[in-house]
């Protein structure tokens, strides 16, 4: 009998310290540091072969970090009596094709150690939630791809898990089920799940998620509230009629950088852009376009994996696992 | 382990695999009646005595026992190579293992659940064959458990040797890996027996030797035994063709080779739930 798991609210649901996985010669994670509060929803972000789903593999207990220490909702990695109380979406989702959904569901819970009277109902209400409620008698292997995700999310939310892991929950989605899981997973964190939302779908990210962490060749590049990993907001204007020895005059406004026909003031208060316009003008500039805002998640993404990454076309160093 | 031990089961009769079997058995049982009746309405025209036709039955019995029990093995081998390796392939196998599934239970379930096919599938082909002879011919062996027994012996050896292939190899390498082993030792085993008749100390302790890495042999010894007539065994046992015969058995497996091939069984398990432990999902 595996013991139910000492959970305790003010531990956080993960929490590793230079954590880390090598295969051989390829160091998949390289020293991973970074906690999951409860009750928010976490997006952890890479490029292919970042780590991100070996990370997940190490979180869950499926594979064996060669290095670092790291705790699930207060219990050691790997520790099955915590594994009760997770819910995972892999990324290689995958169901007995024989069965109905609603036995999918009943089986997990059984795996998971929920009483019997408590399965069917519990069963029930995860269809209900992914939308699957009318598919329930159905078997799994006539289900769409997408079908079959859904009812993966399922299986993750199933019995109301203290934290929900889910690796790219959109891949087959459509987007309709894409906005239905922006849902899911928030009404996940309402009920006070900590959500680990493993994925490359930036925008999605960027919709749902409370904190980011985006990873590269097994690191973390950066961590925080999205605000803070975005960066402050900038302004970009295209003009002419400017030169270096006028920026002094505009640095108050924000440190200037201008290259060809294009200013940046980065970082800057978007408000005062109408004054910096003005003056622009007054010192003789002509304007064709201005843009002021924040980078994209996208943008930033870019910025940060994209550094020590050769040109597309050329030959590129190793891939990570 | 009951929940996978369930599911496997489950898995056999959705699959349509328990059909299948039972359709086949029926097949085979009947085909059996039908020839062995025929077989002996013939002989009693051409004025064949009782006692010959017993010792014809029960080598009729024993061939069929021979064809029936490559036909378990090869159902082992193809329920056993896959069933570990194809859901770590197509990822069934980490949903359920991500939960508070003991990997040993997860693969002990499976191993369980084929087990209980098989052995129903032997028991209820092995008993009907047998029963269906014996009202056609009257001819039923002192011991009709036993042969049977052995059978699923030597299938179960199999589904475990398969299954702990399965935590490490593609299922087709596995099954076929399997099937090998299994006809080396058939052979070491009839070159065993050959080699004890004409004094061959190399051959006979070849064939100890491969006994001991694959008890397969040992049981078909139990099964011959436990299909043969008394007198058969009498007549068979000081005579050189018998005993050099894979048809033929003056005695059963030794205890000791029993009692090896049920810790063989449990050892191999042992290693495919530590060699599964150490593997990465």
């Amino acid at each position: 009998m595996i013991p139910m798991p000492r959970l305790s609210l003010d531990l956080p649901a993960i929490e590793v310290t230079d954590l880390q996985k090598r295969y051989g010669q390829i160091e998949a994670v390289a020293g991973l540091t970074m906690t999951v509060g409860r009750g928010e929803v976490f997006g952890f972000l890479g490029p292919n072969g970042a780590g991100k789903t070996t990370t997940v593999k190490l979180l869950l207990g499926l594979a064996r970090p060669t290095g670092g220490s790291g705790k699930i909702l207060g219990a050691p990695l790997g520790d099955l009596g915590a594994r009760r109380k997770v819910g995972y979406l892999p990324e290689l989702f995958r169901y007995q094709p024989w069965l109905k959904a609603r036995e999918v569901l009943t089986l997990h819970g059984e795996l998971m150690g929920m009483p019997r009277s408590r399965r069917g109902k519990a069963a029930d209400e995860a269809l209900g939630i992914v939308g699957l409620a009318d598919r329930a008698g159905d078997l799994v292997g006539r289900f769409s791809k997408g079908m079959q995700q859904r009812l993966g999310l399922g299986v993750a939310l199933l019995g109301e898990p203290a934290l929900v892991v889910l690796d790219e929950p959109t891949s087959a989605l459509d987007p309709v089920g894409r906005v239905d899981v922006r849902g899911i997973v928030r009404g996940a964190a309402a009920r006070g799940a900590a959500v680990f939302l493993n994925s490359h779908l930036l925008s999605e990210v960027e919709q749902v998620c409370d904190r980011v962490a985006i990873i590269d060749h097994g690191r973390v590049v950066a961590s925080g509230e999205l605000d803070d990993v975005l960066g402050q907001a900038e302004t970009l204007i295209r003009l002419t009629g400017l030169s270096e020895s006028d920026l002094p005059a505009i640095e108050r406004f924000g440190p200037p950088t201008l290259e060809g026909d294009l200013l940046a003031i980065r970082p800057m208060n978007a408000e005062d852009v109408p004054e910096l316009v003005a003056q622009l003008v007054s010192m003789g500039a002509k304007i064709s376009e201005v843009r002021s805002g924040r980078s994209s998640l996208e943008q930033r993404f870019l910025e940060l994996v994209a550094r020590d990454r050769p040109p597309a076309g050329t030959p590129s160093a190793p891939r990570l696992r | 382990m009951l929940a996978i031990t369930r599911l496997t089961i489950g898995e056999a009769a959705r699959r349509r695999v328990l059909w299948v079997l039972v359709i086949l058995a029926a097949i085979a049982v009947s085909l059996t009646a039908w020839g062995v009746s025929s077989l002996i309405a013939a002989a009693r025209d051409h004025g064949v005595t009782d006692l010959e036709i017993k010792f014809a039955v029960s080598q009729i019995l024993i061939f069929i026992a021979f064809m029936f029990g490559f036909v378990l093995v090869m159902t082992a081998a193809f329920f056993g190579s896959p069933a570990i390796a194809t859901e770590l392939e197509n990822g069934i196998a980490q949903a359920m293992l991500a939960r508070p599934l003991p990997r040993a239970s997860y693969l002990l379930g499976r191993w369980f659940g084929l087990a209980i096919v098989i052995v129903g599938y032997a028991a209820v082909s092995g008993f009907l064959a047998i029963g269906v002879v014996g009202l056609v011919s009257g001819y039923v062996p002192p011991d009709p458990i036993l042969p049977v027994a052995y059978l699923a012996g030597q299938a179960l050896v199999l589904l475990s040797l398969t299954v702990l292939l399965s935590t490490r190899l593609p299922p087709i390498a596995g099954g076929a890996i399997a099937v090998v082993a299994y006809g080396l030792a058939w052979m070491a085993g009839v070159l065993g027996k050959i080699g004890l008749a004409l004094g061959t100390t190399s051959l006979v302790t070849a064939s100890d030797a491969s006994r001991f890495l694959l008890p397969t042999d040992a049981l078909w010894q139990g099964v011959v035994y436990g299909l043969e007539p008394s007198f058969v065994i009498n007549a068979g046992e000081g005579e050189f063709v018998a005993r050099t015969s894979p048809f033929f058995a003056a005695t059963g497996p030794a205890p000791a080779i029993v009692a090896w091939s049920v810790i063989w069984v449990v050892l191999i398990l042992a290693l495919a739930v530590t060699q599964l432990r150490r593997r990465e999902l």
